[in-house]
């Protein structure tokens, strides 16, 4: 992964001193409330319902075990105990002292983290594919982009100040894992007719109050005018992004009020400026980063042999069995899986970690993957490059402390905000929800049964929980000042990307297991063989669903 | 006479603000855009723009212009961070400056986009606005200030 040198330790180090000075300002009445505000945001920190929350920025979901074992010593310190893996892959902490932010980043630059431009209107961590590098249908590695649009973007002097946040994700791969059609800018390797890897650029892809799928804006980009184009993009958004209502501010209502050929035109007059000066990318600015994210030393193991003495072993414990077939994946390298760590288990707030579980996750990656870690925006952890052979007792390890719950891509598998029991901007709670769903499908046999299936809520029209993309998504909605809930069916996040369509009026908070439980009931009485909860509703609509939830009781 | 920050220094103020109503009293007088606009010669004239008016057709006279003023009226509105880089990448090489409700927090950005000189809403910020310029002594991005970005100078 990426190792800072002398000039992002600097960085990072007068940064905090910065915020500090900012901090003790504002403490003194030196800096009011409202210009302390995007000050703070834009240093991860939010004031909250109940308490301040910092985001800290995990770049694109890399940690190594240094950073996790630190991560679980601040939240130990400074919080209680706990962390939150958000959607975008970064870190929250709900419980930290205003005055205390300034140690807590201080401790995390001793270890190469930040959470510079985690909030704000601004350009935010760019996220990525959580199996980066391993994927077996990886055209190339996005991270060495990731990290160049990273330090691109870190106190960019232009773009700290635009109209709305800004969110960059970027995939190299043909299934889309980090939802690029629902990012301000999305980015993808992809090949020309000749052959030779450069990137598609999408922009205007956005949840929140407008859902849009992004728009393509440039098929085939040359690899070395990554940052000059995308600057072009900032500069056509920070000079006619609306700034007179925040519900409009976002790039994707500047894509639809230009149109994308106009909006493409613009980008162009821009970059015609920007093109080939100072900020092209050299060929030795590109292999620099990829130097950072070089193959592991695996070990050369024989695929047949592992896959059988694994296949042992699985037949010997189903339990086992069961847990490697729903939550690892194939890997690149022979011998060799990916491991998903589920942090959906139920009676737990989905994305919650405590600081045991961070430490034990630390050990057993140094034990078992390289010391690598990742955070996913499906809200979990993944080590990602473990032997076969040692699965089974990363197993009964993960086991000991709750990480081995073998639901991941099922529907416990939720993504879910933390909603109206943290955060000022929620309309309903979220985490009571989700955990009244994850009780009443905790059957594994059914969850099995009924495929893959996301499912996504948010507390708040803000969608920080993907509702729209999920396929079936819920909102929390204020209805004269009790909690609702809205459905909607069909989102998808992955390249055949949608927005999920509203069933009809929204539901109590105790209503929503049988809500659930209807829409599953028609999936599984329509479906016809191996017919996925999505292929099943983009057949048969959205009418059955609506006619069974809305059916008068008898 | 006011004062504000000028490449570098404390100093007095050598124009008088604009009025974009009345009509201009000396040639020391910044116009707003639309009287600037108006003039047939407009060299040895200094223009301020506000939010929302771009630059472009500041253009073709950037030789002419002494000072181009730009306005935050609110520092959350950046797009006077993208006016300047756009003016000085198209060569303007008169005085750049700042003036309105912006932040000492916000000085470095301002100076990497281009802007020389800095005449805050209250003075008596200035002495402390001056040190906040050097916050930062690295920066990843090419800017005005530092035509290179980091990655073609790490060693």
């Amino acid at each position: 992964m990426y190792v800072y040198d002398e000039y992002d330790q600097t960085i990072v180090d007068q940064r905090v001193t910065q915020f500090r000075g900012q901090t003790e300002r504002f403490l003194a009445g030196k800096l009011s409330e409202a210009e302390f505000l995007p000050l703070r945001l834009q240093n991860g920190l939010y004031i909250q319902r109940l308490a301040p929350m910092l985001r800290i920025a995990v770049p694109y979901g890399l940690l190594n075990s240094t950073q996790l074992r630190k991560l679980a010593e601040i939240t130990r310190t400074f919080d209680k105990g706990y962390a939150h893996i958000s959607t975008r892959q970064n870190i929250q902490i709900n419980w930290p002292r205003l005055e205390e932010v300034p140690d807590i980043l201080e401790h995390l630059a001793s270890v190469q983290m930040h959470a510079i431009q985690t909030s704000g209107n601004c350009i935010r961590n760019t996220t990525t594919d959580q199996y980066a590098g391993v994927a077996t249908d990886e055209l190339e590695d996005p991270r060495p982009y990731c990290e160049i649009i990273r330090q691109w973007s870190t106190l960019h002097p232009e773009f700290a100040f635009l109209p709305r946040k800004f969110k960059i994700a970027v995939c190299g791969t043909t299934e889309d894992r980090a939802a690029i059609r629902a990012h301000d800018i999305g980015v993808e390797l992809v090949t020309n007719t000749s052959d030779e890897i450069g990137f598609k650029i999408l922009a205007g892809g956005g949840l929140g109050r407008t859902p849009v799928i992004g728009a393509v804006i440039c098929e085939w980009l040359e690899k070395k005018h990554l940052l000059t184009y995308l600057e072009a993009i900032m500069r056509v958004y920070n000079q006619y992004g609306r700034r007179d209502n925040k519900y409009k501010a976002r790039i994707k209502i500047l894509v639809k009020a230009m149109g994308v050929d106009a909006f493409r035109e613009a980008v162009e007059q821009e970059w015609a400026v920007l093109k080939d000066g100072p900020t092209t990318l050299t060929t030795g600015e590109i292999e620099r980063a990829k130097t950072f994210f070089t193959e592991p030393a695996y070990l050369a193991l024989d695929d047949s042999q592992a896959r059988s003495a694994l296949k042992t072993q699985a037949d010997a414990d189903p339990v086992f069995a069961n847990w490697v077939k729903r939550n690892t994946e194939e890997h690149r390298v022979a011998g060799y899986r990916i491991v998903n760590l589920s942090l959906k288990a139920t009676g737990f707030a989905p994305g919650d970690v405590t600081d045991t579980q961070l430490e034990v996750v630390a050990d057993l990656a140094d034990q078992y993957a390289f010391g690598e870690i990742r955070t996913t925006h499906l809200q979990n952890l993944v080590l990602a490059d473990v032997q076969m052979d040692q699965l089974y007792s990363l197993w009964q390890q993960l086991q000991k402390v709750g990480l081995a719950t073998a639901n991941n891509g099922y529907l416990t598998d939720m993504i879910c905000c933390p909603g109206g029991d943290y955060c000022s901007l929620a309309n309903a709670k979220s985490i009571p929800v989700a955990e009244a769903i994850q009780s009443r499908f905790s059957d594994l046999d059914y969850l099995y049964d009924l495929g893959p299936i996301e499912l996504n809520i948010s507390g708040c029209m803000n969608a920080c929980g993907h509702h729209h993309i999920g396929h079936i998504g819920i909102l929390g909605v204020d209805k004269k000042g009790e909690e609702f809930y809205q459905v909607c069916l069909g989102g998808s996040q992955s390249k055949d990307a949608s927005i999920g369509k509203i069933l009809g009026p929204s539901f109590r908070q105790e209503d929503m297991p049988d809500v659930i439980e209807k829409i599953l009931a028609v999936y599984l009485e329509l479906r016809t063989e191996d017919e996925t909860f999505l292929d099943t509703y983009r057949r048969v609509g959205i009418e059955p669903y609506k006619e069974r939830v809305y059916a008068k009781a008898h | 006479m006011p004062r504000l920050i000028k490449q570098g220094a404390i100093v007095e103020d050598q124009w008088q603000p604009p009025d974009p109503e009345g009509s201009p009293a000396s040639n020391q007088q910044i116009l707003s855009l639309q009287q600037w606009l108006a003039l047939d010669d407009k060299s040895g004239r200094a223009v301020q723009l506000e939010p929302g008016e771009t630059p472009d057709p500041l253009f073709e006279h950037l030789a002419e212009i002494p000072l181009v003023a730009i306005n935050f009226p609110l520092f959350m509105d950046g797009r006077g961070f993208s006016y300047a880089r756009e003016l000085r990448e198209r060569g303007y090489n008169g005085e750049l400056r700042a003036c309105g409700q912006f932040l000492r927090d916000q000085m470095t950005y301002l100076h990497r986009v281009g802007f020389d000189a800095f005449q805050m809403a209250d003075e008596s910020g200035l002495e402390e606005a001056l040190a906040s310029l050097e916050d930062f002594s690295e920066h990843y991005q090419a800017a005005i200030d530092q035509p290179l970005p980091l990655f073609r100078r790490r060693g």
